[in-house]
């Protein structure tokens, strides 16, 4: 027997006050050994801003981050590279980060994956990977800029992220 | 604009017994919010255009994550954050988080954040021309006890004028963020109050798509937890999602 779920509703614009907490972005402290820093912008489907999204990255085994946007859509994490995870039929997982994105005009939140673009290989066999059109799956791969790695958020539109059924 | 009517009757039962996992998780997202709710002017450029891409199962079933902050004795008390105390309607709000086979969910965290009772959020970005509260933020968390119950003490919050449409307000809400034990039970959502006038026009609340969704979502007076002479309570359970599949060894 299962009980009727507890619908979802949006974040609101206004959970500034309630769910960001201090150096929340900091899933491993700045200037440890390893810390990789991800930036991106969360964009909306005419390639504006999203100023009022809140990002989650779930590691498990390695820690939990949150971060919301600021005024120009952009955000940021610290953390270290994962490494490859087993899949439930028991195949390898490429290296990748849970991401999960609430936001006001988001009435459930979308959950998506950031691989690393220095595994191709592991990247080319991933399970989740391939399920994905392949002119699709570079969304999910983030960008190496100088050594922060880059990853943009696309909700809508063109080069919309690719998001997954939870 | 075509707002259902919440005073519909629900076409069909919610019980499902004895029908197949996959069928439930299926189901669970008829009864979930659409991305795209064009009353709700704000899906219009954020919902996913392209489909979602469905995994096979069993890839999101890995646990929730510890939440890496402490929680204090009085964070669940909004009314005793600041010298003195809010202005407003004193209220408990408390109830038990389950999961969908109504088992507790003991020591889960639950997050809360609110307008305060002029219906003004202490954020930079609330333009609502109503007074902030020097005595009242408006967040508070807590750990759900063995029972996975949780209890809030606030203020009750007022409604606000908000301009998805003319003359929009958002019925009186309290934010809730849970994370369960996996991470398909994470769930953001939204409490109301019984009997608020203002539910059956907001579109954030009817793009619930049945009924008994939306009645979910609205607490009830519960004389039994209210306090004589100091706070009235209302109750509110919240029931997450599980695993994707539920082995038969292996239960807790």
């Amino acid at each position: 027997m299962s009980g009727p779920l507890t619908p979802s509703q949006t974040v609101g614009p206004f959970f500034g006050v309630g769910l960001p907490f201090e150096n929340g972005e900091q899933i491993v402290p700045a200037g440890s050994a390893g810390a990789i820093r991800i930036e991106g912008q969360v964009l909306d489907g005419n390639g504006d801003p999203v100023p009022d999204a809140l990002l989650e990255i779930w590691q498990p085994g390695a820690g939990f981050g949150r971060a919301r946007t600021d005024s120009e859509g952009a955000f940021s994490f610290m953390t270290a590279k994962p490494g490859a995870t087993p899949a439930p039929d028991g195949r390898p997982q490429a290296p990748h980060l849970n991401v999960t994105v609430f936001a006001r005009g988001l009435l459930r939140h979308l959950v998506t994956r950031m691989y690393f673009p220095d595994e191709a290989d592991a990247n080319a066999a991933d399970p989740v990977l391939s399920l994905v059109e392949p002119v699709r799956r570079q969304t999910l791969i983030a960008n190496n800029c100088g050594g922060v790695l880059r990853f943009d958020v696309r909700l809508q539109g063109e080069r919309e992220t690719v998001f997954f059924a939870i | 604009m075509t707002l259902t009517l919440w005073f519909s009757v629900a076409s069909a039962t919610q019980r499902r017994e004895g029908e197949s996992v996959r069928v439930m998780s299926d189901r669970e997202d008829e009864r979930e919010p659409p991305y795209l709710y064009p009353d709700y002017v704000g899906t219009r450029l954020r919902a996913p255009a392209k489909p979602l891409v469905h995994l096979p199962e069993g890839f999101h079933d890995f646990p929730a994550p510890l939440f890496p902050r402490t929680i204090g004795d009085l964070d669940h008390d909004l009314t005793r954050r600041h010298a003195g105390e809010p202005i407003g309607e004193r209220i408990i709000v408390t109830g038990r988080v389950l999961d969908g086979d109504g088992r507790p969910l003991r020591n889960t965290i639950v997050e809360v954040w609110q307008a305060n009772a002029a219906g003004r959020y202490l954020d930079q970005e609330d333009q609502h021309p109503a007074p902030l509260d020097p005595n009242f933020t408006g967040a508070g968390r807590c750990l759900t006890d063995d029972d996975g119950r949780y209890r809030f003490i606030t203020i009750k919050p007022g409604a606000y004028p908000w301009k998805n449409h003319r003359n929009a307000w958002r019925p009186a809400h309290i934010h809730f963020s849970l994370f369960g034990s996996w991470f398909r039970s994470r769930l953001v959502t939204q409490m109301y109050f019984p009997g608020d006038p203002l539910m059956p026009r907001d579109p954030i609340l009817q793009s619930i798509p049945d009924q008994a969704g939306r009645e979910r979502l609205v607490s009830r007076f519960d004389p039994e937890t209210t306090v004589p002479e100091w706070a009235l309570a209302y109750r509110w359970d919240i029931v997450l999602r599980g695993r994707a599949a539920t082995p038969f060894e292996d239960e807790e």
